[in-house]
């Protein structure tokens, strides 16, 4: 269905090929996961396969990509509309027009299909993704789980042979990522349609793939089924690196499969207790008491009472618009906050001013981005030393990421070296709270453990983090303490193991493969086992 | 049954309504014209953001109103002998002979601002109406294919602007947790940058969507034919404004009017067939035109068609004299004409109630 022929993209200015030599050839129906760190070329392979790499992106394509027998060379993009179906990043800002329903015409409009043909496929799509309830919604309004499988019906209803998704569930919460996927996995088994689809989050997807084509940074792509490539490979999910660890042969993907291995495994850990971690041991440092966020009509957050105590990082956990996000700005004072009380260090962080505040109270927001608008990394480090000690925002880059070279345009750093930056920048007023607000929304799994080990470093030195996050691998990894939030409240709100290792929603891999011991990491496991 | 009404029909029954507008200074029939206005909208909006924008386009006219007011009390002008009050005059220099600050106000001169003023916000409320009623994008879709690239850009850029103003709000946030640090040039620097990357990242990831689903495929039409269709679409249509601002204009040559309208209106017809012949899309459910649409079309038109006939038959009172000052008056045709630009809101099926929830 797909064929690459001796594939090399060179985009304009790069001095070695994003992809180099590449030769496959993915069959119909085939479920095929693209896999790699950040920056190896994964969206140039999925963006090769629609001809947008390099009608759309610009660069130099050598060899041949062929999808249903159309070369690419020759067919651009709109011309392959009625074969490929392509799925950016993000949905929200792929969407033409308003409501689902003209959405999921769209592509029928330009590709003239008859207005009675296309109120057929619009209906039958509607069915097909659950999403008839939505059809006369507003797009913006709806869930990020809504909206990506809106924009996968989009792209279905020109009725393509082969779909390419580009992280789709990057940005959900676990069981929104479960629906979009369950939708996927649906059009393979029932429709034949041929998937490709990158993902960072391996552990969501990987028991899902017939095939994984991993990159691992030279240009080059490693081809084979999924439990082969992984026994090797750089970039695995927990559940892998379990297999690993405890000698399973072949290797188990999905949970199912993995408890079956592991009953010697739990035998072994019988006599093992996980690490306790901290919890409940520092003073408190911020207190907030009954706090309400309203925007017009709507709650977000209704009456929260929460401390945070030194040297605790505690994750932030919910649904998509659970008031996650709603709830951190009113923390550092510069949200909105109709009532209740947040009190740090003996004041309102709200009264003081923008400069003493984030002295008390550090945010870094959603999109860490909006904070930087310097040219290079050295000035922007330099605009953060401003009210403090000159070299102390790029003492802590160098700490946090080292080797960013001091003249680059942050726009051109990755998402890991940004996130980076912007935390460097807001912990140079070394404040003792500290809120991360969905800090690893597109990281690998090696930026994550390093991540990870800036948090844990930062808890050590007395400062109280919370990180507001979907994965709960990285919760498992990272928390001391875990607060669930659901419709503006709080719901749950106790140490790691006891809230997340029980959840159906919330377990991390390990957790549900050695269930009923209250394992969570493959790190602890290995501890115990040494 | 409810649906939403065809947007040309709005139009059309706006269109219609601000050409009654424009025939009088009459403050009774203007304000009977926008009380007409303003009550179909209130019945017949969505809770769409365009909806919302009526109340914009009454503090407009409010505005206008307002400012031909002031305007005419700074600059008296001195006609009239009904002196309501004196301000002290301010003497200016000989070279600016015949203009005068200040000075007695007549109540002459008030009135003939605030019929003048009257008028061009009535003309602008009737379109406001139609702004409100007719959802953008769906009128867009009505534009001939030849013009349709250039719809879809429209489109973009109306879909761009709200994120843009949503982006702005969210920078602005974001920027006092870096301390709210600089003023002036510098912050406004560290708003658009962000703002201004973020908009440009947002348009190429719509550009890409857009693309790689099929719009402007099949380019094969041959530019030459494309260009062609291109100019006679644009030319003809500004013939039509041209023919419509003579037709409307009582002073302009009568070359202007109805012959330039007929011409221009050829001219963008042929280029729309040229370029409908090569038409590669369909249309997904389109917005039928049933009798509601007509009779609101008809009831727009016959508003305007009604005050064109009392400017023939009884035009004292379409421009109420102000020397001697007289009461407006209300007459049976100016009345019926009102009575018609109101009736849309019952002729028209009820608009469906907004199945969304609140935002999550």
């Amino acid at each position: 269905m797909i064929e690459f022929d001796r594939v090399t993209v060179t985009y304009a200015g790069a001095a070695t090929p994003t992809i180099r030599d590449v030769t496959l050839s993915i069959g119909e129906g085939e479920l095929c996961l693209v896999a790699g760190h950040t920056g190896t070329g994964k969206s140039t392979l999925l963006r090769a396969v629609n001809g947008l790499v390099p009608h759309f992106t610009g660069g130099t394509l050598a060899g041949r990509v062929t999808v249903a027998g159309r070369d690419t060379r020759t067919h651009p993009p709109r011309e392959l509309a009625d074969v490929v179906g392509y799925v950016g990043q993000d949905p929200l800002h792929g969407f033409v027009t308003d409501t689902v329903e003209e959405e999921l015409a769209y592509a029928l409009e330009q590709l003239a299909v008859p207005a009675p043909a296309m109120r057929k496929r619009v209906e039958e799509t509607l069915d097909l993704l659950g999403i008839a309830d939505l059809r006369h919604r507003p797009l913006r309004t709806l869930s990020g789980g809504q909206q990506q499988r809106v924009a996968i019906g989009a792209v279905l209803t020109a009725h393509p042979r082969v779909v390419v998704l580009d992280e789709p569930t990057s940005a959900l919460d676990p069981t929104a990522a479960e629906d979009v996927l369950a939708a996927v996995t649906r059009l393979v088994h029932d429709l034949g349609i041929t998937i490709l689809i990158a993902e960072h989050r391996l552990e969501r997807v990987a028991h899902y793939a017939d095939r994984l084509l991993h990159l691992p940074g030279d240009g080059t792509v490693i081809d084979g089924p999924p439990a082969r490539i992984l026994a090797t490979a750089a970039v695995a999910p927990p559940i892998v690196e379990l297999g690993r660890l405890a000698g399973w042969h072949p290797l188990p993907l999905s949970v199912r499969d993995a408890r079956r291995a592991a009953a010697p495994l739990r035998a072994r850990l019988e006599d093992h207790e996980p690490p306790c971690r901290g919890f409940g041991v520092g003073t408190v440092e911020l207190l907030a008491h009954d706090v309400v966020v309203r925007y017009g009509r709507h709650t977000a957050v209704a009456g929260v009472d929460l401390q945070l105590r030194t040297g605790e990082v505690v994750a932030l956990m919910g649904r998509n618009g659970s008031g996650k996000s709603s709830l951190l700005w009113a923390l550092q004072g510069s949200g909105p906050r109709q009532r209740g009380t947040v009190t740090t260090g003996g004041t309102d962080p709200a009264k003081l001013s923008p400069t003493d505040a984030r002295r008390r109270v550090g945010l870094v927001p959603q999109t860490p981005a909006d904070l930087l608008y310097l040219d290079t990394v050295d000035a922007e480090c330099a605009a953060a030393d401003a009210d403090g000690v000159p070299g102390a925002c790029r003492a802590l880059l160098d700490d946090l990421a080292p080797g960013i070279p001091g003249d680059l345009h942050p726009r051109d750093l990755s998402e890991g070296q940004r996130l980076a930056l912007v935390l460097a920048i807001q912990l140079t007023a070394a404040p003792p709270v500290v809120l991360l607000d969905e800090p690893t929304r597109g990281l690998d799994y090696t930026a994550k453990r390093h991540f990870t080990r800036i948090v844990r470093g930062l808890a050590r030195n007395g400062t109280a983090v919370v990180v507001a996050t979907h994965d709960v691998e990285l919760v498992a990894a990272l928390a001391d303490r875990v607060v669930v939030m659901a419709q503006g409240e709080i719901v749950a709100d106790g140490p790691t193991a006891d809230i997340i290792a029980a959840s159906p929603a919330f377990a991390p891999q390990v957790a549900k493969i050695l269930h009923p011991q209250p394992w969570l990491t493959v790190a602890d496991v290995a501890e115990a086992l040494r | 049954m409810t649906r939403p009404l065809h947007p040309a029909a709005w139009w059309l029954w706006a269109i219609g309504l601000a050409t009654a507008a424009s025939r009088t200074t009459n403050p009774i029939v203007l304000a009977l014209i926008v009380a007409a206005a303003g009550c179909v909208v209130a019945r017949r909006r969505t809770d769409a953001p365009w909806a919302l924008a009526f109340r914009l386009y009454l503090y407009l006219g409010a505005l206008i109103v307002a400012s031909r007011l002031l305007f005419r009390v700074l600059f008296g002008g001195g006609g009239g002998t009904h002196v309501l009050f004196t301000l002290p005059e301010v003497p200016l220099p000989a070279w600016a002979a015949g203009i005068r600050l200040f000075g007695p106000v007549a109540a002459e001169e008030l009135l003939g601002g605030l019929y003048d003023g009257l008028r061009l916000a009535a003309m602008l409320i009737c379109l406001g109406a139609a702004n409100a009623l007719a959802n953008p994008k769906r009128l867009l879709k009505l534009v001939p294919a030849a013009l349709y690239e250039a719809g879809t850009a429209v489109i973009v850029a109306l879909s761009v602007a709200p994120q843009l103003a949503e982006s702005v709000l969210r920078v602005r946030r974001a920027r006092r947790l870096r301390g709210g640090a600089g003023k002036g040039v510098h912050a406004l620097r560290a708003i658009l940058l962000p703002v201004l990357a973020d908009a440009l990242d947002r348009s190429l990831t719509l550009a890409a969507a857009m693309d790689s689903r099929g719009y402007a495929r099949a380019g094969t039409t041959p530019r030459p034919v494309r260009l062609a269709t291109a100019a006679l679409v644009v030319g003809g249509l500004l013939g039509v404004c041209a023919g419509v601002y003579g037709l409307l204009d009582a002073t302009t040559p009568r070359a202007l009017g109805l012959p330039m309208l007929a011409a221009g209106g050829a001219v963008a017809a042929a280029g729309m067939l040229l370029g409908g012949r090569r038409v590669t899309r369909s249309r997904y459910r389109p917005d039928p035109w049933r009798l509601p649409e007509t009779l609101t079309a008809l009831a727009g038109i016959g508003a305007g068609a009604l005050l064109f006939a009392t400017a023939t038959v009884d035009p004292a009172n379409l421009y109420p004299s102000l020397s001697p000052l007289t009461w407006p008056q209300l007459t049976l045709l100016p009345a019926l004409a009102v009575a018609l630009a109101v009736a849309p809101a019952w002729l028209t099926p009820p608009v469906p109630t907004e199945t969304a929830e609140a935002p999550a």
